[in-house]
């Protein structure tokens, strides 16, 4: 790496201010000061380094604090970006990978949808209902800023273990903040998942994801083009909230985390409903050259992707930016991570038509810049300059790091283990266990039917369903993760996790499409941590592409540690599928007259099976394998049948095995079931992956075919009654499953 | 049947609503900014949806009941027009002076989104003509802020007058007095609803138990 060079300020010809040649040029800090705030910053020795030499002299303020966001790992992926690249991005229906805002696929009929999912982990543990809040508004804004109506949010929650004491508080607040941010909004929540475990006590993952709908000609991105087009900042207010909030979400936490609470940035889902159709309704006019929203690291990262991303430059006048508080310095303004906040660049001569409707939906509207030729970002404020970097190494010369992995050992394949309480009292005990009892407590907390258009929504079906209005078409969604494979087998758990989002389409009836990726892991500076990830990755490309399943979006969250200790490697997925016609959608619920087949194979797989858990008490041996070509086989059978209309009902066998999805099943509807098939505690509760419950009119009929298809199928018994009967097992009646899989979570959370 | 939807800042349902009256009339209603100080001429239903009007700032609907379309809706009504206000419309309505009493927070302080049945007290109003009384039909409900609440004497004049057109049947979540879901004017032309029939007009999404207030409605205009 080249010396920093000790040049003098304003002795330097090369940073005189080109466009305005009467400008002061920027006053660099102190150097022996610059290094050590440039370390507080979280900025490590090298990289500081780099900076220097990036600039040729010491940085100011502002550009240490852009720098160091731009650099942190939340914005520059530094850690992963190595890895990421190993996942597949491409099909004939991608029509934008990752890089942008969102991705996009073809859906048909010149439509496409547009999806990610994003981390809000770190501020929801500080601040559950704002942090979860504000992840459910940044989402939406990443959507909506591709030029999409959202049309639809999910989640993926972590919580820690149920019975400490904090769980409550931030499961309550977590669940507060995305209710009263969607449900104001006007995006209907459809869809998540939940999951317990201690190793999530000090730090809860919240991971939101929204789904959007647009035309395929219409998408708008963020590489801003036109020397001297004008640069407009819209929406609410800059305030000193949130500054340095990326930064803060690229360290561990320590016993003081909640002194960061002040790096929290605060929610207003009113101003995000208005921003949403200002923006939606210039969308309409040909008025926008680029847009990006004011996401973590604010107006720094929006100005340096817009301008970076068209290979242009940008001034930008700070006295222009509508500020909350007065005497905001320069540095403030960029590092604030105020939100509900949206940068564009428009077409020269378009700034009226732009105004007038933002004025319209009573949001803040200011020319605060203009694009350049100089490739730099100069940022000025009352006349003075203080900051001008430019912006090709800024991007070119961020840090990437190949860090040390460490493979996890494979644990050895759990031998046989005995039955200590038999299969009755087992399953009444897991449909009761957090990881598997009903969520209803918090989905009847988020508004999932406004929009009018929520086909299938949480605990009718393994995906939710939200038609496409005034289209048959509609779109299947899910989130999905099984963080306990992961951690027993990092590429196992990458590979199943991507493995069960499709499956969880495919029980719909829709042709899964692509991936959006939440990649939360520990500190990425140890090697077996970084293996995780590595293992994640390598397990989920290989599922990607067995399944023709490409990944179109993500995000990574490292750093998910608090006192040194890890979460569970969790890389949840967000899945997206397309049915032709919402009427082909079919849900869980069990009807009555119908013969139950399973799809798929059954050994019978205990290791790091929830019965092992909850009834053996033991987490340990060899996750269930994935095999993706019998996973591939048995889901095109399946969603074969389902589009030929032969299947009533369709639910996945995976957390808690057989019994449990078909007692939840049963749940749905009230309908009991009459089982012959004889089978051990390993035979109903294995978590042998690639199955499917059907319930069907002609169980011979289905049979056949899934021989003809080879793929293995068996029948199950029938629906019939108000009971659950089995042969060598006590009969359960479907009221008693019920009220005990409704009681768990109300009963945790009474007081709060 | 000429219908029109309002649209204040924060409104989130007048997408469903729009779909719910074109459904029941192959007609698709007007939409009407806030900003507006008349309503256009011939109009035979306005409608005031649901959604977060102003962010639920100060009080539900409180805003919005100052808005300056406001005032040409309250002429509207006194001069016999049929207005429908659902959810955040229902609150609007009550801030308005339209309608009696206050919709509180939900008794159990959380926000409430499920599905609730309603039952039918008087099938003899413009909203309700296709209904039996006393059937019961399921609706959507989504809202924070739905326990309505009443003075005893103008809750003893709602009753004695037969004003409670929707009453929740079973368990009534949000904790209304007399576990009164929607109420209507002295006339019976202005008509208030928490739950959203809008979102029950489609057997492919949320089923069609809402339908008969739209086709009421439309059937009663059109005579």
């Amino acid at each position: 790496m080249p010396r920093p060079s000790p040049a003098k300020p304003g002795l330097d010809k090369r940073h005189a201010p080109p466009d305005k040649p009467g400008m002061s040029h920027v006053t660099p800090l102190d150097p022996a000061r610059a290094r050590q705030l440039g370390a507080e910053f979280g900025l490590k020795p090298d990289e500081y380094e780099r900076a220097l030499a990036i600039l040729g002299r010491t940085p100011s303020l502002t550009e240490l604090g852009i720098f160091s966001v731009m650099w942190s790992e939340h914005c520059s992926y530094k850690s992963s970006r190595v890895w990421l690249k190993q996942l597949p991005t491409k099909a004939p229906w991608v029509l934008v990978g990752p890089g942008e805002n969102a991705g996009v696929i073809a859906i048909g009929q010149g439509l496409a949808a547009v999806f990610k999912m994003e981390s809000h982990n770190h501020p929801s543990f500080i601040e559950p209902y704002n942090g979860a809040a504000t992840g459910v508004g940044g989402i939406l804004r990443d959507v909506f800023t591709m030029g999409a109506r959202p049309i639809a949010n999910l989640n993926a929650l972590r919580f820690g273990d149920p019975a400490h004491p904090r769980t409550k508080r931030i499961l309550d607040g977590v669940v507060r903040g995305i209710g009263g941010y969607g449900n104001c909004v006007g995006v209907p929540t459809v869809g998540g998942e939940v999951n317990f475990h201690p190793a999530y006590n000090g730090n809860p993952l919240v991971n939101a994801m929204t789904v959007g709908i647009l035309k395929a000609d219409r998408i708008f991105t963020a590489a801003a083009t036109g020397v001297g087009n004008p640069v407009v900042y819209v929406g609410s207010k800059t305030g000193r909230d949130g500054i340095h909030g990326a930064t803060m979400s690229s360290a561990e936490f320590n016993a003081d985390a909640e002194e960061k609470r002040p790096t929290v940035q605060i929610g207003d889902p009113f101003a995000e409903k208005l921003l949403i159709e200002a923006c939606l309704e210039l969308m309409e006019t040909d008025a926008i050259v680029a847009i990006q929203d004011m996401g973590a690291a604010g107006l720094t990262s929006s100005s340096v992707e817009m301008a970076g991303k068209g290979g242009m430059g940008i001034v930008l006048d700070m006295e222009k930016v509508p500020q909350r508080e007065t005497g905001m310095t320069a540095y403030e303004m960029m590092l604030s991570e105020s939100q509900e906040r949206m940068l564009m660049v428009l077409k020269p001569g378009r700034e009226k038509v732009a105004e007038d409707i933002f004025h319209k939906w009573e949001l803040d509207f200011a020319v605060i810049g203009h694009l350049t030729d100089t490739g730099r970002i100069e940022i000025r404020h009352h006349g003075v300059l203080e900051a001008d970097i430019p912006l090709a190494p800024l991007e070119s010369e961020a840090p990437l790091y190949h860090r040390p992995t460490e493979e996890t050992p494979k644990q050895p394949v759990l031998g046989p283990v005995a039955d200590p309480v038999g299969i009755t009292a087992a399953l009444e005990k897991l449909v009761a266990s957090p990881d598997l009892c009903s969520r209803r407590w918090i989905w009847d907390q988020y508004d999932a039917q406004v929009g009018g258009q929520t086909s299938k929504r949480p605990g009718q079906a393994d995906a939710a369903v939200v038609r496409v209005e005034d289209h048959k078409l509609a779109l299947a969604m899910t989130t999905d993760c099984t963080p306990r494979y992961v951690l027993a087998d990092p590429e196992e758990g990458g590979k199943q996790a991507v493995a069960e989002a499709w499956r969880n389409l495919t029980a719909v009836g829709a042709l899964p499409r692509a991936i959006t990726d939440n990649m939360n892991f520990g500190n990425p500076e140890k090697p077996r941590i970084m293996g995780q990830f590595a293992g994640a990755v390598r397990g989920m490309a290989a599922a990607c592409t067995a399944l023709d399943f490409p990944v179109i979006s993500g995000n990574v969250s490292l750093y998910n540690e608090t006192e040194g200790r890890a979460i569970l490697p969790t890389p949840a997925i967000g899945g997206v599928g397309v049915l032709e016609d919402v009427a082909q959608a079919v849900g869980l619920a069990l009807p009555a007259g119908c013969e139950i087949v399973v799809v798929g194979e059954t050994q019978g797989w205990l290791g790091q099976s929830l019965w092992l858990r909850e009834i053996a008490g033991r987490e340990e041996g060899a996750p269930p394998p994935v095999d993706l070509a019998a996973e591939r086989r048995n889901g095109d059978f399946v969603r074969g049948e389902i589009l030929a209309g032969r299947v009533r009902a369709c639910h996945d066998a995976a957390d808690g095995g057989l019994l449990v999805a078909l007692a939840e099943m049963c749940m749905a509807s009230g309908v009991g079931a009459d089982i012959t098939r004889r089978g051990d505690h390993a035979f109903w509760f294995g978590e042998d992956q690639g199955r499917y419950l059907l319930a069907v009119e002609d169980g011979a009929a289905l049979l056949e075919a899934a021989r003809a298809a080879g793929v293995p199928a068996e029948r199950l018994g029938q629906s019939s009654g108000r009971t659950l009967v089995m042969p060598g097992a006590d009969a359960i009646d479907i009221s008693r499953l019920a009220a005990a899989h409704e009681a768990t979570l109300p009963a945790l959370m009474q007081g709060v | 049947m000429n219908a029109a939807i309002i649209t204040f800042p924060g409104t989130n349902r007048e997408r469903d609503m729009a779909l719910a009256l074109r459904a029941a009339t192959g007609r698709k209603p007007t939409m009407l900014w806030h900003r507006e100080t008349a309503l256009p001429p011939g109009l035979d239903l306005v409608v005031l949806p649901g959604g977060f009007s102003y962010g639920d700032y100060l009080r539900c609907g409180a805003m919005a009941a100052q808005s300056p379309i406001m005032a040409a809706v309250r002429d509207f009504a006194a001069r016999g027009g049929h207005v429908l206000g659902v959810c955040n419309g229902f609150q609007m309505l009550t801030e308005a002076g339209l309608l009696p009493g206050a919709l509180l927070r939900n008794a159990s302080l959380r926000f409430l989104a499920m599905d609730c049945v309603m039952r039918v007290e008087r099938a003899d109003t413009p909203y309700t003509a296709h209904f039996q009384r006393g059937a019961t039909f399921r609706a959507t409900m989504a809202h924070g802020d739905g326990n309505y609440f009443c003075d005893a004497e103008t809750l003893a004049t709602l009753e004695g007058e037969g004003r409670v057109v929707f009453r929740y049947e079973g368990e009534n979540r949000n904790g209304s007095i007399n576990a009164i879901a929607g109420i209507c004017s002295e006339n019976g032309r202005v008509l208030g609803l928490m739950p959203h029939p809008e979102n029950c007009v489609d057997p492919l999404v949320g089923g069609t138990e809402g339908l008969p207030i739209f086709t009421s409605i439309a059937e009663h205009v059109a005579a």
